[in-house]
C-alpha cells in the first residue's frame, strides 16, 4: 500500500495542488513542496513540463513554457527531488505528458521515480489500452499507482473499464474543458457529481479542472473524497513568488 | 508487408490514439463509425457529386512537355492546383463535412499551415451552412494574408495561435483545446495525415482520390496504370499520402517524398523529419518527430508554411522506416528555383510547398524513359509575396 492508498483511506476533503516543476525559478520545486506540506496540503501534483501541452489551458501553457525556458528537463527534476523524502512525507504524483516519459524510457523513469519516493504518475495523452497492453507491468513492478482521467462525456461503461484498471484514485474531470477555464460550478457539474457518487466505484474520486477556492473546493468535495488545484495556484505564484504558499492554503481551506 | 492501417490504428510501429480522456468519446465514435459511413450509397454519391460539380474533378494529368526535355524524362503533373479552392485540401474537407454532418455536429473546427486547409475547411462550411473556426499561428496569419481574406470572405472566424512557435503544430494544439472545450456539437477536421487514429487513415482515404485518377489518366496516355514514380512535397503529408495511396502496395512503382531542409538539413533551421525526427508522439500519434532528447517538441522552419511542422503522418514515418519510399530533403533555395523554373517552362506558378516536389528533377536523375508523375499539390497565388520578395520581383 503506498501513500496514496494511505492518505485517500485516512481522510475526506482532500486537497491536492498542482505545480509546474521549474516554474517560477529553475530551482523552487522542493521549497514549494515543502511549504505545500508544511501548510497543510495533502497530496501534491509535480508538474513535468511539456512544449506542447494539449489539455492545459493559457495558465499551465505558460507556466510549462516558462520552466523549460528556465532550463527545466526530466533529468534536472529527478535531480532536485532525489532528496525529497527526506523533508516530505505526504503522496507525490508526477503529472506530464507522455511523450517525455517515453524519451527518458518508461521502465527507467519508473525505476527513478520509484528511488525518489514518487507514489504516481498522471498522464493524460497515455490511453487506457496502450498503458494495460505495454505499461502496467512496469508501473506495477516500481509501485506506481497509474491515474486516469474521467470527464462528464465519459460513458458509464468506459468508466466501470476505468474503475476496473486503476488502483488509487479517479482524477474526475470537473467539465468539458482544458484545465483553468472556469469560474464555478453550476447545475451539470452536480448532476455530473452525483452520478458518479451513485455508481459507488472502487476507486475513490478526486475532482480536478475548474476549482480555484474555497467554495469550488467545498463544493466538488461534497461528493468526492477531494480535489486539485493548479492553475488557481499557478496563478498565485505568478502574482505572489514562492514566499506566501501559506495564504494561499489557508484561503481555500477557510 | 501491409502499408495501410491496421484493425488498431498503427501502421507498423506508428500510428495510435495517444489522446487525453477528454477527446476519448469523439474521437471513438469517428473511429466507430467512419469506414460504415464512408460505405454507404447516399456518402458516396454526395462525395462523388461534390467532387465533380464544386471542386472541378478529375483534375488533369498533364504531360509537361518542356519540362520533360529539360530534365530528360517524362514528366507529369497531377493537377491539385486546378481544384476549387487552389489546392488538394478540399478533396479531405469536402469528405469530412459530410462525415460531421451524418455525425450530428453542427460546428466546424481546423487547423491551418499555409491557409489552403483553413480555406478548404472555411469553403465546405459555407457551402452547408456550417459554423466554422480555424485556428492558425500568429507568424502564419502574417505570411499567408490573401488567405486569412479568403476565410473570413467564407464566413469563418480565424483564431490566432500565439503560443509556441505561432506556426501549424501551435495552431493545431489550439484546435484540440477547443474540440476538448466543445466535446458534443463540434467536429475537428483534420487537415493532414495526422492525428489520432482514425485520423490518418480518414484523410488518406479522402485524398486517395488523387492516386485513384492517376492510374486511369495514365492508362489514357501511357497504357499503363502504374507510372515509374510518384512524387509528392511532404509536411504532415496528405497531398503525399493521397498520391502514394493507390501505388503502396504496387512494387514497381517508387515512392518519393519530399521534405523541407529550410536553411539546409543541418542548419538547425529545417522541417526535414525524416532526418532530424525520432520515434515520438505528437497531436495524438506515434510518428517521427523532430524533438529534443528530453522530448520537447522543437520547432521547425520552412519557407513554405505547409511543409513547416515538426512530425510526419504516421503512415509516412511507416514507409520511411521501411524503405518503402524514398525521402529527399530540399532546401528553400531549391524549390524557390524549381518554382520558377515551372513558371517559365509550363506556365504554372506553384505553391511553395509543390515547389519542393519539383526540385528533386535537379539532383535525382531518371531514365529517359521513366514515367514520373508529380503532384502538384497547390497553386502559386498565396505565395506570390514570398516569390515577390525572394525574387525582388
Amino acid at each position: 500500500m503506498n501513500r496514496i492508498h494511505q492518505k485517500l483511506q485516512a481522510d475526506n476533503k482532500i486537497l491536492s495542488i498542482y505545480f509546474t516543476a521549474g516554474y517560477p525559478s529553475l530551482n523552487d520545486t522542493v521549497k514549494i513542496i515543502q511549504d505545500l506540506e508544511k501548510n497543510g496540503v495533502d497530496m501534491i501534483e509535480i508538474g513535468l513540463p511539456f512544449s506542447d501541452p494539449l489539455a492545459d489551458g493559457p495558465t499551465i501553457q505558460a507556466s510549462s513554457t516558462q520552466a523549460l525556458k528556465n532550463g527545466m528537463t526530466t533529468s534536472l527534476l529527478f535531480q532536485q527531488l532525489k532528496d525529497i523524502r527526506e523533508s516530505v512525507s505526504i503522496p507525490l504524483i508526477l503529472m506530464g505528458y507522455f511523450n517525455p516519459v517515453l524519451q527518458y524510457g518508461v521502465e527507467d523513469f519508473c525505476r527513478k521515480c520509484q528511488e525518489i519516493g514518487i507514489d504516481g504518475l498522471i498522464l493524460p495523452d497515455l490511453p487506457l489500452d496502450v498503458y494495460q497492453e505495454n505499461y502496467e507491468a512496469i508501473f506495477n513492478k516500481y509501485g506506481l499507482v497509474n491515474v486516469f482521467l474521467i470527464t462528464p462525456q465519459t460513458s458509464d461503461d468506459r468508466i466501470d473499464q476505468i474503475d476496473a484498471a486503476s488502483d488509487g484514485f479517479i482524477y474526475m474531470v470537473s467539465s468539458a474543458s482544458v484545465t483553468g477555464s472556469q469560474d464555478g460550478f453550476g447545475n451539470n457539474q452536480e448532476t455530473y457529481f452525483q452520478r458518479i457518487a451513485d455508481m459507488k466505484l472502487k476507486n475513490p474520486q478526486v475532482v480536478g479542472f475548474g476549482i480555484s477556492n474555497s467554495e469550488t473546493f467545498q463544493q466538488a468535495t461534497k461528493q468526492a473524497k477531494g480535489a486539485i488545484i493548479g492553475s488557481a495556484f499557478i496563478k498565485f505564484l505568478t502574482q505572489n513568488g514562492v514566499d506566501k504558499i501559506g495564504d494561499f492554503v489557508k484561503g481555500i481551506r477557510k | 508487408m501491409n502499408y495501410n492501417v491496421d484493425e488498431k490504428g498503427y501502421y507498423g510501429e506508428f500510428g495510435g490514439a495517444f489522446i487525453p480522456e477528454m477527446l476519448y468519446p469523439n474521437v471513438e465514435n469517428l473511429r466507430q463509425q467512419y469506414l460504415i459511413i464512408m460505405a454507404e450509397p447516399s456518402f458516396k454519391k454526395e462525395f462523388d457529386q461534390l467532387l465533380k460539380d464544386y471542386v472541378g474533378r478529375p483534375s488533369p494529368l498533364y504531360f509537361a512537355k518542356r519540362l520533360s526535355e529539360k530534365y530528360n524524362t517524362k514528366v507529369y503533373l497531377k493537377r491539385e492546383d486546378l481544384n476549387h479552392t487552389g489546392a488538394h485540401k478540399v478533396n479531405n474537407t469536402i469528405g469530412q463535412i459530410l462525415m460531421a454532418k451524418r455525425l450530428g455536429k453542427t460546428r466546424i473546427i481546423a487547423e491551418t499551415g499555409a491557409g489552403q486547409h483553413g480555406v478548404a475547411t472555411a469553403t465546405v462550411c459555407a457551402l452547408m451552412g456550417m459554423e466554422c473556426i480555424v485556428y492558425m499561428g500568429e507568424i502564419d496569419i502574417a505570411r499567408q494574408a490573401p488567405n486569412v481574406a479568403r476565410m473570413k470572405m467564407l464566413g469563418a472566424e480565424v483564431r490566432p495561435a500565439l503560443s509556441g512557435s505561432r506556426t501549424l503544430k501551435d495552431a493545431t494544439n489550439e484546435a484540440i483545446r477547443d474540440w476538448i472545450n466543445n466535446p458534443v456539437d463540434t467536429h475537428y477536421i483534420i487537415g493532414s495525415a495526422i492525428g489520432p487514429h482514425p485520423y490518418p487513415d480518414m484523410v488518406t482515404r479522402f485524398q486517395s482520390i488523387i492516386s485513384e485518377e492517376i492510374k486511369w489518366q495514365l492508362k489514357e496516355k501511357e497504357g499503363k496504370e502504374n507510372p515509374d514514380f510518384v512524387v509528392a512535397c511532404i509536411g504532415g503529408g496528405s497531398n503525399a499520402a493521397g498520391t502514394f495511396y493507390h501505388f503502396l502496395h504496387e512494387k514497381e512503382v517508387g515512392i518519393i517524398a519530399v521534405e523541407a531542409a529550410g536553411k539546409g538539413v543541418d542548419s538547425g533551421e529545417s522541417a526535414a523529419t525524416s532526418v532530424l525526427g525520432k520515434m515520438g508522439i505528437i497531436h495524438g500519434c506515434k510518428t517521427l518527430l523532430m524533438q529534443t532528447i528530453d522530448g520537447q517538441i522543437t520547432e521547425p522552419y520552412s519557407i513554405s508554411a505547409g511543409l513547416d511542422y515538426p512530425g510526419v503522418g504516421p503512415m509516412h514515418a511507416h514507409l520511411f522506416k521501411t524503405g518503402r519510399a524514398e525521402f529527399i530533403a530540399v532546401t528553400d533555395d531549391e524549390a524557390m528555383q524549381a518554382g520558377m523554373v515551372l513558371s517559365k517552362l509550363e506556365g504554372i506558378i506553384p505553391a511553395i510547398e509543390s515547389s519542393h516536389a519539383f526540385a528533386i528533377l535537379e539532383t535525382r536523375k531518371f531514365k529517359p524513359e521513366d514515367v514520373v508523375v508529380i503532384n502538384l499539390s497547390g497553386r502559386g497565388d498565396k505565395d506570390l509575396d514570398t516569390y515577390i520578395k525572394y525574387f525582388k520581383l
